[in-house]
C-alpha cells in the first residue's frame, strides 16, 4: 500500500520559512498610525511554517496520488475527459493576458477582445445559434443564466410562467438551475426508448410552462430524433426550449442544434473543447441565444465597431457594450473564465474545419466500439448504438453479488478510472462510458478485456471484485462516517 | 513568357472564350470544394491537422468491419438527414508554431501590468507569485483530473481541498468552508440566497460599498425570488450605520458589508454586526484574504458567512477570470452551505483518509431541492491559494499584510502633497484608497498621459458612482517599488 502524507500542518515547525518577501523600501510607520487597535487582528491565522522543500514534496506528493488524463483512461461519461494539448496552457500563460487587468481601458486590450469576439463567432458557427455569451462560469451556470434569460423574454411580452419541464433522465444541475431561478420543476418520464415522450410532454407543456430543459444527445448517449417536433410542442405552447451541451462531444461537424429549434444552448468549454477540468474546476459554459433572446444576454456584450484613426483610415475595435437595457444584468464580476477561453481558442484554431468534424465522428466511432464489445456481456438497456457515450446496466451481476459501485472499484485496479455510475437515474446500476475521440482502439481494447474479465469473475467469484480496490492509495472510504461525524478542517 | 503571349495571339478568339468557359467552371468548382457550401463532416482535406486524435483511417475501417459495420454512416441513422447539411466558415487548422504566432500577436497587443507599472485594483489583483505555485500547479495529476469522484484515486485533489478549507477558515476565523465557489461575487450572491432560505425573509440590506459588480450579480441572482435589496449610503466612504437602523426590520435576512470596501476603506465591522444581529438578521461579511494578515477577521465580529475573492491568493488578474470564491460559515450555517466539501474519514484499513462529504445538499442527490446549482468548485484555483499560503506560512501573510499596508500608505501621504490632488475620503484603508483631481485636470486625462510614461493609473470612480467625479480609485501592494511610486508622484507633479 502507499504511504500516507501528512497534512500540511503536520509537518509544520515553529520558525520555517518558504517564500520571503522582499524588505519594505519605503520609511516604515507604527502600523496603529494607520489603523485603530481595535480594526487589527487579535490572534494569528495558524498558517503551517514549512520549507520550500517541504512544500513541493507534499505537493508533488499529493499529485501522486490522483488519477487523471494524463496517467489513466477516463472513461467518466457525461464530462468528456478528452485530452488537454499542451499548446492550450502555453497560449493561456502568455503574459499579455495573464497580466492583464480587467478595468484596463479597452484600448489596452484589444488582443484580448479580438480573442473574445473571435471565439463568439466561431461557437456561433459550430453551434448555429446567433449569439454568444461568454460570462457564464460553468454550464450550470450557464443554465442558470439561460433560465434567467427565459424569464426576462417571456416577461417582457407580459407573461407569468411558472413551470420547467425536464426529461427524468436530465443532469441533476437542471432542475436546480430552475429551482434557483424560482421555477417550479416537473419532471417527465422518458419513453420506453430513453427519449422524449411526446404524448406526455404535449400533456405537460401548458400555458404556465416557460421552458423544456433537453439533453440532446441525451444522457443515455441516444440522439432525441424528434428533436424537431420537442420544440414545435414548446414553441407552439408559447414557451422555450433550454438544451443543456454538455454532449457537444457527439455533434461537431455532424449537426447544429441552433438548426433543431432550441432557444438556448450551452457549451461546456472544459469537455467539448479540451480546456482542462482541473480537479473539478475552473471549466467555463458560454450560452448561444437565437436572435429573439439576443437582447437579454449579459452584459457587457463584446462588439465591434468600426472607427476613423487619425489617418482617416477605417479600422475596427472591440469594445464592451453596456448599453443593452434588456439583458438580465451580470452573471458574475468581469467578463468570464478568460483563462479557459484563451484555451478553448487556441484548440479551436488547431483543429480548424477538418479537425472539428473528425472529433465527433471519432468520438461516435469509440463510443460504439465499446458499446459492441461489451453488449454481450452487460445489459444495455436502451439503443442498438449510441453517439459519443452508452449506458449499460449491470442489473445482471448485482443479483450475482457484485454493483455497479463494485464493478467501478474494480476497474480502479485494472488502472482506469471508474465510468460515471447511478446515473442517469432511470438506469438500474448504470454504469455511464463515454470514451472521447482521443483515446486509440488499443486502449479501447484493453478497457473492454478488463470489464469482460470483471463480467465473469463476478459470475464465478463476485468477492474478487466486492473487496477492491486492492491497489490504490487507499481503500473503500467509510462515506456515512464522513457525513455523520463531519470533520471539515484540521485543528 | 512572350512564346507565351504569342501563343494566345494566335489562337482565335472563340476557341479563347471557350477556353475561359472551362477555366471559369474549373475555378468555380474548386471554390465550391473548399468553401462554407460544401462541409459537414463529410469532407475532409488531405492535410493533416493537430487534431489529438490517435485512430488513423485503418483502425476506423478495422473498427467498424468488427462492428458488422459497412460504414460511419450508419451510426448516424438517428439524425434525420435535413440537420446534416450546414455551411460552416471555419478556416482550416493550423500548426503548432502558427498557432502561438496569432496567439503571441494578440497577447502583445494588449498593455499589461507585464510591461507596465499599474495601480489599478478594484477587486482585481496583482501580487507576487512564488515561482513554485506555477511549477506544482502545472502538474497534469493535478490540472487533467476530474472531480474527486473516485476517492480511492483522488486523494491529492481531495487532501489539498481539505487543506484549503482549514486554510480558509485560519484565515477567516470561520468553523467551516467551502470548496470554493466560482468567483467573489458569486459567492457572495450565493450567501445571500442561503439566509433568506434560513431566515425565510425576503429583504437583503447591502452596503453601497460593496463591489459595484458584486452588487450588480447580486441583482440578477435574486431577481424574481420576490426579494428586495435595499442599499445604505456611504457618504463618509464607509457605510452609514444611523441610516442602517433605520432601514433595517424583522424582515431583513441578512445585512452584506465589504472590508475593506471597494473604496478601499475599513468598515466599522463591530457595530454593523451588532446592528444585524438585533433584528435576527444574518451579518455576511465580504473580505479580502490579503488583508486578513492583519485585519480582524469575521470570526472576531461574529459574522455569520465570510465569502470573497481568493484570486489574490497565487491566482493571475487573467482579465478577470478564472477566479475563486471562498465561502465560509458558522457550524450551525453548515448543512446549509452550497457548494463541495471535503471530510475527514477512514478507509477500509482504518487509515485516514478524504472524502467529498455531506452531498446530501448537493444537485445530484437533491435535484430542485438542493442548497445550490453549483456542480463544481475552482478546484485547480483553490490548489493555488493552498499552496502560496503554505508558501507565505504564518509570518509570511501577516509581513505581506503590513507590507500592503506600509506602501500603499507612503503612496497615499505623497500623494496628498500634491495641489492637483486631494483624498476622496477621510478614512483608515488597507491598500486601496480614491483620490480627487482637483481643478480642470480630468481623471481621463491624467490617465491618458500617466500611460504614455508607461504607467497604468487607478480606476475612474464615477465609471461606478457617479457622484465620485473626478476621483481615481489607486490601489498599491508589494509588487510596487518605492522607485516606481516616486515615478507616479514624479509624474503627477509634471501635470
Amino acid at each position: 500500500m502507499h504511504q500516507a502524507e501528512p497534512l500540511i500542518f503536520e509537518k509544520s515547525s515553529p520558525g520555517r520559512r518558504c517564500f520571503i518577501l522582499p524588505a519594505c523600501d519605503v520609511p516604515e510607520k507604527p502600523v496603529t498610525s494607520f489603523l485603530p487597535q481595535k480594526m487589527l487582528r487579535k490572534q494569528e491565522a495558524q498558517l503551517p511554517e514549512v520549507s520550500e522543500i517541504d512544500v513541493v514534496r507534499h505537493f508533488t506528493r499529493l499529485s501522486q496520488m490522483n488519477f487523471c488524463v494524463d496517467t489513466n483512461f477516463y472513461p467518466l461519461g457525461s464530462c468528456t475527459m478528452k485530452y488537454n494539448p499542451r499548446i492550450n496552457e502555453d497560449a493561456a500563460r502568455m503574459e499579455g493576458f495573464t497580466k492583464l487587468h480587467p478595468y484596463q481601458p479597452v484600448e489596452q486590450c484589444q488582443g484580448m477582445l479580438k480573442l473574445l469576439y473571435d471565439l463568439e463567432q466561431i461557437l456561433k458557427d459550430i453551434s448555429g445559434m446567433s449569439a454568444f455569451t461568454l460570462q457564464p462560469a460553468a454550464g450550470a451556470h450557464g443554465e442558470l443564466t439561460g433560465m434567467l434569460i427565459i424569464r426576462a423574454y417571456l416577461e417582457k411580452k407580459g407573461e407569468h410562467r411558472h413551470k420547467i419541464i425536464i426529461p427524468d433522465s436530465a443532469h441533476g444541475t437542471n432542475p436546480a438551475s430552475a429551482a434557483l431561478c424560482g421555477y417550479e420543476v416537473e419532471s417527465i418520464q422518458s419513453n420506453a426508448s430513453g427519449l422524449v415522450d411526446i404524448e406526455k410532454l404535449k400533456a405537460a407543456f401548458t400555458h404556465d410552462t416557460a421552458a423544456l430543459m433537453i439533453t440532446n444527445p441525451n444522457t443515455l448517449g441516444l440522439f432525441e430524433k424528434d428533436i424537431l417536433e420537442i420544440c414545435k410542442i414548446a414553441h407552439d405552447a408559447g414557451g422555450l426550449v433550454y438544451c443543456d451541451g454538455a454532449n457537444m462531444n457527439a455533434l461537431l461537424g455532424i449537426a447544429r442544434l441552433g438548426d433543431m429549434g432550441v432557444d438556448i444552448l450551452h457549451l461546456n468549454l472544459h469537455k467539448t473543447f479540451s480546456t482542462p477540468h482541473g480537479g473539478g474546476g475552473p471549466g467555463a459554459g458560454p450560452i448561444g441565444v437565437t436572435e429573439a433572446l439576443k437582447p437579454f444576454l449579459p452584459v457587457p456584450r463584446i462588439e465591434m465597431v468600426d472607427t476613423l484613426t487619425a489617418e482617416d483610415t477605417a479600422e475596427n475595435i472591440y469594445i464592451l457594450n453596456y448599453a443593452h437595457p434588456d439583458s438580465i444584468g451580470k452573471v458574475r464580476a468581469f467578463y468570464g473564465h478568460i483563462g479557459m477561453m484563451i484555451r478553448a481558442y487556441t484548440y479551436l484554431l488547431s483543429l480548424g474545419k477538418e479537425g472539428v468534424c473528425k472529433v465527433s465522428e471519432y468520438a461516435v466511432l469509440n463510443a460504439n466500439y465499446l458499446l459492441h464489445k461489451l453488449k454481450n456481456h452487460y445489459d444495455i438497456p436502451y439503443g442498438k448504438t449510441c453517439m459519443h457515450e452508452f449506458v449499460i446496466s449491470a442489473k445482471k451481476q448485482k443479483q450475482k453479488g457484485a454493483s455497479a459501485l463494485d464493478i467501478a472499484k474494480k476497474l480502479l485496479d485494472y488502472g482506469f478510472h471508474a465510468p460515471t455510475i447511478y446515473f442517469p437515474l432511470i438506469v438500474e446500476e448504470a454504469l455511464m462510458i463515454e470514451p472521447t475521440e482521443t483515446e486509440s482502439r488499443e486502449t479501447l481494447d484493453a478497457f473492454a478485456a478488463a470489464m469482460i474479465r470483471i463480467a465473469e469473475d463476478i459470475e464465478q467469484q463476485p468477492e474478487l471484485v466486492r473487496n477492491t480496490p486492492q491497489t490504490t492509495p487507499i481503500g473503500r472510504p467509510d462515506e456515512v462516517k464522513a457525513a455523520r461525524e463531519p470533520k471539515l478542517r484540521w485543528e | 513568357m512572350t512564346h507565351f503571349t504569342c501563343g494566345m495571339k494566335s489562337m482565335p478568339a472563340d476557341k479563347l472564350f471557350f477556353l475561359l468557359i472551362v477555366l471559369l467552371f474549373i475555378v468555380s468548382i474548386l471554390t465550391l470544394l473548399t468553401s462554407k457550401l460544401f462541409t459537414g463532416y463529410r469532407f475532409h482535406l488531405n492535410r493533416s491537422v493537430m487534431d489529438y486524435i490517435p485512430n488513423t483511417e485503418c483502425d476506423k475501417r478495422k473498427m467498424l468491419k468488427e462492428m458488422g459495420m459497412s460504414s460511419f454512416e450508419a451510426l448516424l441513422e438517428n439524425i434525420p438527414p435535413t440537420f446534416r447539411k450546414f455551411s460552416s466558415v471555419l478556416p482550416s487548422g493550423l500548426s503548432e508554431p502558427e498557432v502561438l504566432r496569432d496567439l503571441r500577436s494578440l497577447s502583445e497587443k494588449n498593455t499589461s501590468a507585464g510591461t507596465c507599472i499599474s495601480f489599478l485594483g478594484a477587486g482585481a489583483y496583482e501580487h507576487y507569485i512564488p515561482s513554485l505555485v506555477d511549477h506544482l500547479a502545472s502538474r497534469s495529476e493535478f490540472f487533467t483530473c476530474y472531480t474527486p469522484y473516485q476517492p480511492e484515486v483522488s486523494q491529492g485533489t481531495l487532501q489539498v481541498i481539505y487543506e484549503f478549507q482549514t486554510l480558509m477558515c485560519e484565515l477567516t476565523g470561520m468553523d467551516v468552508a467551502n470548496s470554493s465557489m466560482y468567483d467573489g461575487s458569486t459567492a457572495l450572491a450565493e450567501a445571500a440566497l442561503l439566509s433568506t432560505r434560513l431566515k425565510e425573509k425576503n429583504k437583503i440590506v447591502c452596503s453601497r460599498a460593496i463591489h459595484p459588480e458584486y452588487r450588480h450579480v447580486l441583482r440578477t441572482y435574486l431577481k424574481g425570488l420576490h426579494t428586495e435589496i435595499v442599499e445604505i449610503d456611504t457618504p463618509e466612504g464607509i457605510t452609514d450605520v444611523n441610516q442602517l437602523e433605520k432601514v433595517i426590520g424583522d424582515t431583513t435576512a441578512a445585512v452584506l458589508v465589504q472590508n475593506p470596501n471597494f473604496y478601499g476603506c475599513i468598515e466599522d465591522m463591530e457595530t454593523i454586526s451588532d446592528v444585524a444581529h438585533r433584528h435576527d438578521a444574518l451579518f455576511l461579511a465580504c473580505v479580502n484574504p490579503i488583508s486578513l494578515g492583519i485585519l480582524k477577521p469575521p470570526g472576531e465580529y461574529n459574522a455569520d458567512i465570510a465569502v470573497g475573492e481568493a484570486q489574490v491568493l497565487g491566482n493571475y488578474l487573467n482579465y478577470g477570470g478564472p477566479y475563486l470564491g471562498f465561502f465560509a460559515v458558522k457550524k450551525e450555517l453548515l448543512r446549509k452551505m452550497p457548494g463541495r466539501i471535503a471530510g475527514e474519514t477512514i478507509d477500509s484499513l482504518g487509515k485516514r483518509c478524504f472524502v467529498l462529504t455531506l452531498q446530501a445538499r448537493e444537485q445530484h442527490i437533491r435535484r430542485e431541492k438542493a442548497t445550490s446549482n453549483i456542480c463544481t468548485n475552482q478546484a485547480l484555483l483553490a490548489l493555488r491559494a493552498c499552496i502560496y499560503l503554505c508558501a507565505l506560512g504564518k509570518k509570511g501573510i501577516a509581513e505581506l499584510s503590513r507590507l500592503n499596508l506600509q506602501k500603499s500608505h507612503y503612496a497615499y501621504d505623497k500623494l496628498c502633497t500634491l495641489d492637483i490632488l486631494e483624498p476622496t475620503f477621510q478614512q483608515p484603508f488597507f491598500h486601496e484608497f480614491g483620490m480627487k483631481a482637483k481643478g480642470n485636470l480630468r481623471i481621463q486625462k491624467i490617465n491618458e498621459r500617466l500611460l504614455k510614461k508607461g504607467i497604468i493609473g487607478g480606476l475612474k470612480l464615477s465609471a461606478f458612482y457617479p457622484d465620485l467625479a473626478n476621483s481615481m480609485l489607486l490601489c498599491v501592494t508589494e509588487t510596487k517599488t518605492k522607485e516606481s511610486i516616486d515615478r507616479l508622484v514624479a509624474e503627477l507633479t509634471q501635470m
